[in-house]
C-alpha cells in the first residue's frame, strides 16, 4: 500500500499534483479545529476589508473574517462530500456485488433500476425533493438523498467485476466448500473491487461537492451552515462583485476549483494505477 | 431492415417505461409533501388581492376539485396520468391561472435549443480534438489542450458559468449576461430576433461548451490510445494507408461507438448542467422556470417541469440509441 | 538465385519504463538471414520465441516501445536496394503493398468492423496500383475470381463473413497488388483443420503465379512441412538452425529441431512423443551461453558459458548447436513397436 503511493507520487505527475491540492485544502479545512473565531457569529470584525497582513483572505459584508470563516466552510464541504461518497459506496458496492454474483432475474431488475436512474437529470429530482421536505433536508438527509441517486455508474462498474470473478476458480471453491453467498461476495470478492471503489469514491466526492455548491448557491440548502456553497450564497446576496468585494468571491471559488481539480486528478490517476486501459470516467452533474 | 424495426420498437419500449417510472416517482414524492397546493395556491391567491369569504370558500372547493386533493393517492394517480396524456397538467400558481404545461411549452424550445447547439458542438468538436490528440501524442497544441481540459473538467458547471458571468459580466463586458433576446427585439422570424437570440446565447452555451468539451476530449484521448492498438489499425499504417484516413475512418471512427454510448449515459448530467446554467444566465428556459416555481412553492409547475424534464432527456436518448446502428454495422444484425 | 531480403545482426528490443521499472525484452537478439526470390521461407518456434516480432521489423511495422537496436536490413526490388528503416516515410510506403505485403496474425480483426470491405481495398490498394478507378476495381475484381471470391463479399461487412471467408479475403487484399515479398503471419492458426488446408492451398496457389518470396510465420510443423522449402527454428529472439525442409526433417542438427521436428504425429505411428521438459525462457532475462541449455538433454559446462555461433553443417544448413554432430533424430525408425499408446 504505502509503496504504491510512494511510485504513484514519483513516477505520476497527475497524482501529485491531486495530492498536492487536496492536502493543502484538507489542511486549510483542518484549522477550523484551531479556530479563534465562531462561523456563527456576525460583525466581529470590520466588515468589507480588503485582504492583508491582519486579515489574510479579508473580511466580508457579514463582518466575518474570511480566512477562518473558510476553514469552516471546506471542513463542512469535505465532509458533505465524504459523508455521500461513504453512503453511495455502500449502495453500489451492495448492488454491484449482489447483480454481478447472483445474476439472472435480480441482475435484470437491478440494471433496469440502474437505466432509469442513469437516465434521470438529477438537479430536477433534487430540486423536488427541496420543493418536498423544504428545510428538513438538511444536510444529513442531502447526503443519503445523493448517496441513493449516485450510485449507479459505480455499480455498474463492480458489477463488471464482480461478473468476471464469478467464474473463476476461487469462488467456485468457495462455494463447494459451502460457503454462504454474502460470505462469498463480501469476503472473497469484495477485496477485488476496493480499488474501483477508492478511485470512484473520489469521483462521487467530487460530484457530490459540485451539487452541494450549485444547491447552495441557489440558496437549497441549510443557508445557515458554513460551506463553499453557502459561501457564495451570502456573497450573491450582499452583490459582492457589484460592490466590489470581489475577494469574498475569488478566493473561495479558486480554492474550490483547486479541491475540484486535485479530487480529479486523484480518481484519474488511481483510475490508470488500476488499470492502465481504462477509460476515463465520465461524470455530468 | 425488419431487424432495425425490433430494434426501434424495443428502444421505444424502454424509452416508455423510464418515463413512466420517472414521472411516477416524481408524483408520488410531491404528494408525500406536506405542503396542501389547495392551501398554497388560496394563500398566494387571497395575500395578493381581498377575497370575501364566501368567494374565498367557493375557490377552495374549486381548488379542490382541480387538484383532487380530497380523493385517495391512487385515483390522484390515475386521474394525473390520464390528464397528463391530455396535455393538462392544471394550472400554474406562479403565473395563475396560464396552465403549466404553456409556460413549459414556451421555456422548453430554449432549454432543447440550448442543450442540442451545446451537445452537438461538444460532442463533434471535442471528439475530433480528442481523437487527433490520441493519434498525435507528440503535438505541443493538443497536449496544451489536455491540460486545460483537464483543468476545467471537473469543474461544475454552475462554477465556470458563474466564473464566465464574472469575467464578460464584470470585468469585460462585452456580451448580454441575462436573458434569451433583447427586450425590446420584436419576436418573431425575422433577422434581428434570430441573431439576438444567438448574441444572447454566446455565454451560457460557451460555458456548457467549455465543461463539455473536455469531457469529450478527455475521453476520446483516452479510447484513441486503446483502438491504435487494435490490429486493423496497425494493418493500415503497415499497408500505407493515408494517415488522414487512418485516424479519421480507422481510429476515431471507431472509437466514436463507445463515445455514443457514453453521450446517452451522462446526458441526464449535461441537461442538468445546462439547467444550472440558464439560472445563472436566467435564460428563459425550463431551468430558470423550475427553480422560480420552486422558490414561489408551485405545485403543479414543479411537477410539470420535472415530468417534461424526464421525458424530454429520455427521448432525447432514445434517439441517440437509434443512431447507435447507423454508427456501428454490427449491432444490425444482433 | 537472387536474395529478395537480406537481414545481418539485426537486433529489435521491447524497451519500457513503466512507474520506474525498466524492462528490456529482447525479442530480436541478433538475427542474420536471407530471403531468395520465389521461395517459401518458414520461420518455426513456440509462442514468445520472437517470430512475431521478427516480421514485424521485416515489415517495418516497429513501434515503441519495440526498437531496433543493432543490425540492418535490405529489400531489393527490380535491381535496387532499400533499406525500410533508413528511407523516408513517403518511400516506405511506396515500398509497401506494391512490393512487400502483410498478412497478418487474426484475420478475425485485421479489417476495420466498420467499413465495408471495398473500402479496405481502395484504401490499401489504390495509391499503390496507379490505375483509373474503372480499372482498379476490375483489376479488384478479377483478383478475387483468381481467388474464387465472388465480387458480392466488396459489399459486405467484415462481420458478415466466416472465419475462412475472412482470411481468404485478406489474402486477396495482400496480394492483390502483386507484391513481390510477403510476410504473413500465422495466417491459418485461427481456422479449423478443413478450412486452413483450403487457405494454404489458396496461398500457395497466388504465391506460385506471381512468383513472390513469402516469409512463412507459424508454430505448427506440419505447415512448414507441406509449405517452406527452407525452415529457420527461432528459440528464445535467435535463429538455432536454418535450412533445407527435407535436411531438416530428416537430419535436425540442433536438440531444440529434433524436439519440434519429433513432436509432429504421423500416421501409423503409435509411439508417444518425448515431451520437452521447462518453459522458453523469459526474454527479458534470457539464461547465458546457449540459450537452450537449461532444456537441453545434451548440455555440457560449455553450453552454459558460450554462445554457439550458428555453423554450416551441411548443404545450404546452418545450425548454432556445439554438439551439432552428435544430434540425432528422436522419430524412431516407423514400424518400431507401439507398446505405449498415447
Amino acid at each position: 500500500m504505502f509503496h504504491i503511493i510512494r511510485d504513484l507520487l514519483r513516477f505520476n505527475r497527475e497524482f501529485a499534483i491531486g495530492v498536492a491540492f487536496l492536502g493543502l485544502i484538507v489542511v486549510y479545512s483542518l484549522l477550523s479545529f484551531v479556530s479563534p473565531i465562531d462561523p456563527d457569529i456576525q460583525f466581529m470584525e470590520f466588515p468589507d476589508l480588503p485582504p492583508s497582513g491582519e486579515y489574510w483572505f479579508g473580511t466580508n459584508s457579514r463582518g466575518q473574517d474570511l480566512f477562518w470563516q473558510l476553514t469552516f466552510a471546506f471542513r463542512n464541504t469535505l465532509g458533505f462530500g465524504i459523508m455521500v461518497a461513504a453512503f453511495s459506496r455502500v449502495i453500489s458496492i451492495t448492488v454491484g456485488l449482489v447483480s454481478g454474483y447472483v445474476g439472472g432475474a435480480v441482475d435484470r431488475v437491478l440494471m433496469v433500476i440502474n437505466d432509469v436512474f442513469v437516465t434521470l437529470p438529477l438537479l430536477p429530482v433534487l430540486l423536488v425533493f427541496f420543493f418536498v421536505l423544504g428545510d428538513s433536508l438538511n444536510t444529513i438527509n442531502l447526503a443519503l438523498l445523493m448517496a441513493c441517486l449516485g450510485w449507479p455508474f459505480d455499480a455498474r462498474l463492480i458489477r463488471s467485476i464482480t461478473l468476471g470473478l464469478r467464474h473463476r476458480e476461487f469462488t467456485r471453491h468457495a462455494m463447494f466448500s459451502g460457503m454462504s453467498p454474502l460470505k462469498i461476495m463480501f469476503e472473497e470478492h469484495l477485496p477485488y473491487v476496493m480499488p474501483v471503489v477508492f478511485a470512484t469514491a473520489m469521483a462521487n466526492m467530487l460530484w457530490a461537492i459540485g451539487v452541494e455548491v450549485t444547491l447552495a448557491v441557489l440558496g437549497f440548502t441549510n443557508i445557515n451552515l458554513a460551506t463553499v456553497g453557502t459561501t457564495i450564497y451570502w456573497a450573491n446576496n450582499h452583490s459582492a462583485m457589484i460592490v466590489g468585494v470581489w475577494w469574498w468571491i475569488v478566493i473561495p471559488v479558486v480554492l474550490v476549483v483547486m479541491l475540484f481539480i486535485g479530487l480529479y486528478l486523484l480518481a484519474v490517476s488511481l483510475n490508470e494505477y488500476i488499470d492502465p486501459r481504462s477509460r476515463l470516467r465520465r461524470m455530468g452533474g | 431492415m425488419r431487424t432495425y424495426g425490433f430494434f426501434v420498437l424495443k428502444r421505444f419500449g424502454q424509452l416508455l417505461i423510464v418515463v413512466f417510472l420517472g414521472v411516477s416517482a416524481t408524483f408520488f414524492i410531491t404528494h408525500l409533501s406536506p405542503l396542501d397546493p389547495v392551501e398554497q395556491t388560496m394563500g398566494r391567491l387571497t395575500r395578493q388581492s381581498g377575497f370575501s369569504p364566501e368567494a374565498q370558500e367557493a375557490m377552495r372547493a374549486a381548488l379542490t376539485e382541480l387538484y383532487g386533493t380530497d380523493k385517495p393517492l391512487l385515483e390522484q394517480f390515475y386521474s394525473f396520468w390520464s390528464r397528463l396524456v391530455r396535455g393538462d397538467m392544471g394550472p400554474s400558481l406562479l403565473a395563475f391561472p396560464t396552465p403549466a404545461l404553456r409556460l413549459v411549452k414556451r421555456a422548453l424550445p430554449w432549454t432543447v435549443g440550448l442543450l442540442t447547439t451545446t451537445v452537438l458542438i461538444t460532442w463533434t468538436v471535442g471528439n475530433l480534438l480528442g481523437g487527433l490528440a490520441g493519434y498525435f501524442q507528440n503535438s505541443r497544441l493538443l497536449k496544451a489542450f489536455g491540460v486545460f481540459a483537464i483543468g476545467v473538467q471537473p469543474i461544475p458547471y454552475y462554477i465556470v458559468a458563474f466564473i464566465m458571468l464574472i469575467l464578460f459580466g464584470f470585468l469585460w463586458p462585452v456580451l448580454p449576461i441575462s436573458g434569451g433576446a433583447g427586450m425590446f427585439v420584436e419576436p418573431g422570424w425575422n433577422i434581428h430576433y434570430a441573431l439576438s437570440i444567438v448574441h444572447h446565447s454566446i455565454l451560457p452555451a460557451s460555458s456548457i461548451v467549455v465543461v463539455g468539451l473536455g469531457t469529450w476530449f478527455l475521453g476520446m484521448r483516452a479510447l484513441v490510445s486503446n483502438v491504435v492498438t487494435e490490429d486493423y489499425v496497425t494493418y493500415a499504417e503497415f499497408g500505407g494507408v493515408e494517415s488522414r484516413k487512418i485516424v479519421g475512418s480507422y481510429v476515431i471512427r471507431n472509437a466514436m461507438i463507445p463515445q455514443l454510448t457514453a453521450l446517452a449515459m451522462v446526458l441526464g448530467g449535461v441537461f442538468s448542467g445546462t439547467i444550472i446554467t440558464e439560472e445563472v444566465f436566467s435564460y428563459p428556459g425550463v431551468g430558470t422556470l423550475l427553480i422560480d416555481a420552486v422558490n414561489a412553492g408551485d405545485y403543479t409547475l414543479v411537477l410539470a417541469v420535472t415530468s417534461i424534464s424526464i421525458a424530454t432527456v429520455a427521448t432525447a436518448i432514445f434517439v441517440i440509441d437509434l443512431l447507435y446502428p447507423l454508427l456501428d454495422p454490427r449491432v444490425r444484425v444482433r | 538465385m537472387a536474395d529478395v531480403l537480406t537481414v545481418a545482426g539485426l537486433k529489435a528490443y521491447y524497451q519500457t519504463n513503466y512507474f520506474g521499472v525498466q524492462r528490456e525484452v529482447r525479442a530480436v537478439d541478433d538475427i542474420s538471414i536471407t530471403v531468395r526470390a520465389d521461395e517459401v521461407y518458414g520461420i518455426a518456434g513456440e509462442s514468445s520465441s520472437g517470430k512475431t516480432t521478427l516480421i514485424k521489423t521485416f515489415a517495418g511495422a516497429i513501434h515503441p516501445p519495440l526498437r531496433i537496436v543493432g543490425g540492418s536490413m535490405r529489400y531489393r526490388f527490380d535491381g535496387q536496394e532499400i533499406d525500410p528503416y533508413a528511407v523516408s516515410a513517403e518511400e516506405l510506403n511506396r515500398l509497401r503493398w506494391r512490393h512487400v505485403s502483410y498478412i497478418m496474425q487474426g484475420s478475425m480483426s485485421v479489417l476495420n468492423p466498420v467499413r465495408r470491405i471495398h473500402r479496405s481495398f481502395a484504401d490499401f490498394a489504390f495509391s499503390h496500383m496507379d490505375l483509373p478507378k474503372a480499372r482498379f476495381w476490375q483489376a479488384v475484381e478479377e483478383h478475387l475470381e483468381r481467388l474464387s471470391l465472388s465480387p458480392d463479399v466488396l459489399r459486405g461487412y467484415p462481420h458478415e463473413l466466416s472465419g475462412g471467408m475472412r482470411q481468404r479475403v485478406t489474402i486477396a487484399l495482400a496480394t492483390v497488388c502483386r507484391p513481390g515479398f510477403i510476410i504473413a503471419d500465422e495466417p491459418t492458426t485461427a481456422l479449423d483443420v478443413v478450412v486452413q488446408k483450403d487457405v494454404l492451398a489458396l496461398l500457395d496457389d497466388i504465391r506460385r503465379t506471381l512468383k513472390s518470396s513469402v516469409v512463412f510465420v507459424t508454430h505448427d510443423m506440419s505447415v512448414h512441412a507441406n509449405m517452406a522449402d527452407r525452415i529457420g527454428i527461432m528459440y528464445a529472439g535467435r535463429i538455432v538452425e536454418e535450412g533445407p525442409t527435407r535436411a531438416l526433417f530428416t537430419a535436425p542438427k540442433h536438440p531444440y529441431t529434433a524436439h519440434l521436428v519429433a513432436s509432429l504425429p504421423r500416421i501409423g505411428d503409435a509411439t508417444r512423443k518425448p515431451a520437452l521438459g521447462g518453459r522458453p525462457p523469459a526474454l527479458s532475462d534470457p539464461p547465458g551461453g546457449c540459450r537452450f541449455h537449461p532444456r537441453c538433454p545434451l548440455a555440457i559446462d560449455k553450453c552454459r558459458t558460450e554462445v554457439p555461433p550458428l555453423e554450416t553443417v551441411g548443404a545450404d544448413h546452418r545450425s548454432a548447436c556445439w554438439r551439432s554432430a552428435e544430434v540425432e533424430p528422436l522419430t524412431p525408425p516407423s514400424g518400431a513397436s507401439g507398446e505405449e499408446v498415447a
